[in-house]
């Protein structure tokens, strides 16, 4: 009988012939990344504790992204114990203040096809549109991945999701995921959901990740895509070899899913989901007639400041002014994509305009640095989740958007389909 | 680990990480994370609630963030156990490795604040004392009971480790 992806992944972390869902299985760890915010501060006084180091030196890799750069001086402390550990430990990937761990990941060519990866953060799932497992855990389950190099897993089923056609001006893959956090919910716990079609072989690397990261919001244990020309081509990039058998890692023809979904691009609005939760979303232009006005419109984070993410927001706001009483603020996933931006005209489109730009960090995200709100304030963010008080205070609103999206209500001071400031 | 009684403390649905342990405190210690647990929803929980106490949640509890804070909140006030329809996964993970008994609970709309309950978590029974109404659950997963019965994955590491039944790597001089 045909094989899942993560079934393959699964056997052969767990040095098995096959595996099935449901079965529990001890899988190897080939990566283990973790971060300041629930990494070395967390897992460095339990090693202590333990009286050992971590399982290798080469596969924990270490990035200062949450707490970058230091606002406070608790953020300073913590971001210097995590040099620290990095020096005591003698970690040979380190990545600090870089940009944010999940695209850095991506950039620099740490992930393959194939591989089992751990990450100390949720978001973690981004890394399997590589075709690897990388899930997220928390600090406690990290600090025993990084003794012990082993975690258990239980086999999971997996949800088919699969989109022919293509995007209309103004929609894209965030817009997939606000639509789909709708119409499957965030209770896929244990599942993995391994996206296909057409409409993702169209995707360049950088947009396929907003479809994984975003597994998140969906409650899945991770996302996959399956590899294709377009990830060697991402893995070379980032200046790794993409191993033989890299092409060989994908779902069988007759392989059994648990649910299978096709969905259709063409039709596809833009999305944007109200508080305080991403699946509480609607066609953008449901929110017209509200003119909900925005206080400040925010493109940050993993999933929605990338350079295809940047562009989309130049797209918008060419020759356009942000308007007086709303505040744009950019903070770009990583440096490398900050410096290709600041290279291709990009940031300077975005500056004319009226948009600040922020250093490459979590920041606002998730209420932890530059660019929080305050009681009452509206934010529209290209960010993935808008639970109450995540941008700052418990009393502000957050939406979310695609970066056409936030740039567009930037412009009208309020929420729109960005569709009509394209035209 | 024995059978836990306490007062119910009784949450919705799609209760989610972010506001269990909100990101502006992360940086503060585990005692002014955990007296801000859940303070969106209920302002009295993190203040009045017991050690031994027992938390009753709907659907996908926990879900959204890795953060531990949100898990580690609930151990450091002792909660006896949690009794939710639905788990996020990393929640799940992260509850049970510290050793605080997480059971899926689909009865959970018949348990209201304050109702005295029992839970036995290898056993898996679960008695509400107030309605006199008694409920089996699974218990939890076989492979983990060792660990949840030691206290949870520190203290089980710790065993195996100078037991010399793990591989790892040595501390740095
Ligand atoms: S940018 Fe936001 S979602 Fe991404 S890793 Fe940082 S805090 Fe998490």
């Amino acid at each position: 009988m045909g094989e899942t992806l993560i079934q393959k992944i699964m056997a052969r972390a767990s040095s098995k012939e096959s595996v099935s869902p449901g079965e529990i299985v001890t899988c190897a760890v080939d990566l283990a990344m973790i971060l300041d915010s629930g990494g070395p501060r967390k897992i460095w006084p339990r090693l202590e504790q333990l009286g050992v180091g971590v399982y290798d030196n080469e596969k924990v890799v270490v990035v200062a992204d949450h707490f970058v750069p230091a606002a406070d001086p608790q953020s300073a402390a913590i971001l210097k114990l995590t040099r620290d550990f990095v020096k005591k430990f003698d970690i040979k990937h380190f990545y600090d203040m870089e940009g944010i761990c999940h695209v850095l990941m991506a950039e620099n060519g740490h992930l393959q096809p194939g591989m089992f990866c751990c990450g100390g953060d949720s978001h973690s799932t981004m890394g399997g549109a590589f075709g690897c497992y990388m899930a997220g855990f928390g600090a406690i389950e990290m600090s025993g991945v990084v003794v012990t190099g082993n975690i258990w897993s239980v086999v999971p089923e997996t949800i088919k999701v699969d989109w022919s056609g293509t995007f209309g001006d103004g929609v894209a893959a965030k817009d997939i995921m606000l639509f789909l956090a709708r119409e499957l919910g965030m209770e896929n716990a244990f599942k993995v959901v391994e996206y296909g079609g057409p409409t993702i072989r169209e995707m360049s690397m950088m947009e396929r990740m907003v479809l994984t990261n975003m597994a998140a919001e969906l409650g899945a244990e991770t996302g996959l895509i399956a590899p294709d020309e377009i990830t060697l081509e991402a893995i070379r990039a980032g200046g790794t070899e993409p191993s033989e058998d890299a092409l060989d890692w994908r779902s069988d023809d007759d392989a059994t899913f648990c649910a299978e979904h096709s969905f259709d691009a063409d039709t596809l609005a833009p999305q944007v989901a109200a508080p305080h939760k991403p699946s509480n979303s609607a066609p953008a232009e449901d929110y017209e007639k509200d003119k909900i006005h925005v206080d400040q419109a925010y493109i940050g984070a993993c999933v929605g400041a990338k350079l295809t993410d940047l562009h989309m927001v130049a797209s918008v706001l060419k020759g356009k002014q942000v308007k007086s009483g709303t505040r744009l603020m950019v903070a770009p996933s990583s440096k490398k994509i900050m410096t290709e931006a600041a290279a291709d005209g990009t940031l300077a489109t975005i500056t004319e305009a009226g948009g600040m730009i922020l250093p490459s960090g979590c920041g606002a995200c998730a209420g932890l640095g530059a660019g929080i709100i305050a009681d009452g304030e509206v934010c529209i963010s290209s960010t993935n989740r808008n639970f109450q008080g995540r941008m700052g205070s418990n009393e502000s609103l957050v939406y979310l958007g695609s970066p056409y999206t936030v740039a567009a209500a930037a412009v009208a001071g309020h929420i729109v389909d960005p569709r009509e400031l394209l035209s | 680990m024995s059978a836990v009684t306490g007062k119910a403390w009784v949450f919705g649905d799609e209760i989610n990480s972010d506001v269990m342990a909100p990101g502006i405190y992360f940086k503060e210690s585990v005692e002014v994370m955990a007296s801000h647990c859940l303070e969106a929803v209920d302002p009295d929980f993190a203040s009045n609630v017991q050690p031994g106490d027992i938390v009753v949640a709907g659907r996908a509890f926990g879900v959204g963030s890795a953060r531990e804070q949100a898990a580690l909140s609930f151990a450091h006030m002792k909660v006896g156990a949690i009794l939710a329809k639905s788990y996020a996964r990393i929640f799940y993970r992260n509850m049970l490795n510290f050793g605080v008994p997480a059971l899926v609970f689909p009865e959970a709309d018949e348990i209201s604040a304050k109702d005295e309950v029992t839970v036995d978590a290898i056993a898996g029974t679960v008695e509400n004392k107030t309605t006199g109404k008694s409920y089996s659950v699974s218990p939890i997963p076989e492979h983990l009971m060792e660990m949840i019965s030691m206290g949870g994955l520190m203290p089980y590491l710790k065993k195996k480790i100078d037991a010399g039944e793990l591989k790892t790597g040595a501390m740095p001089k």
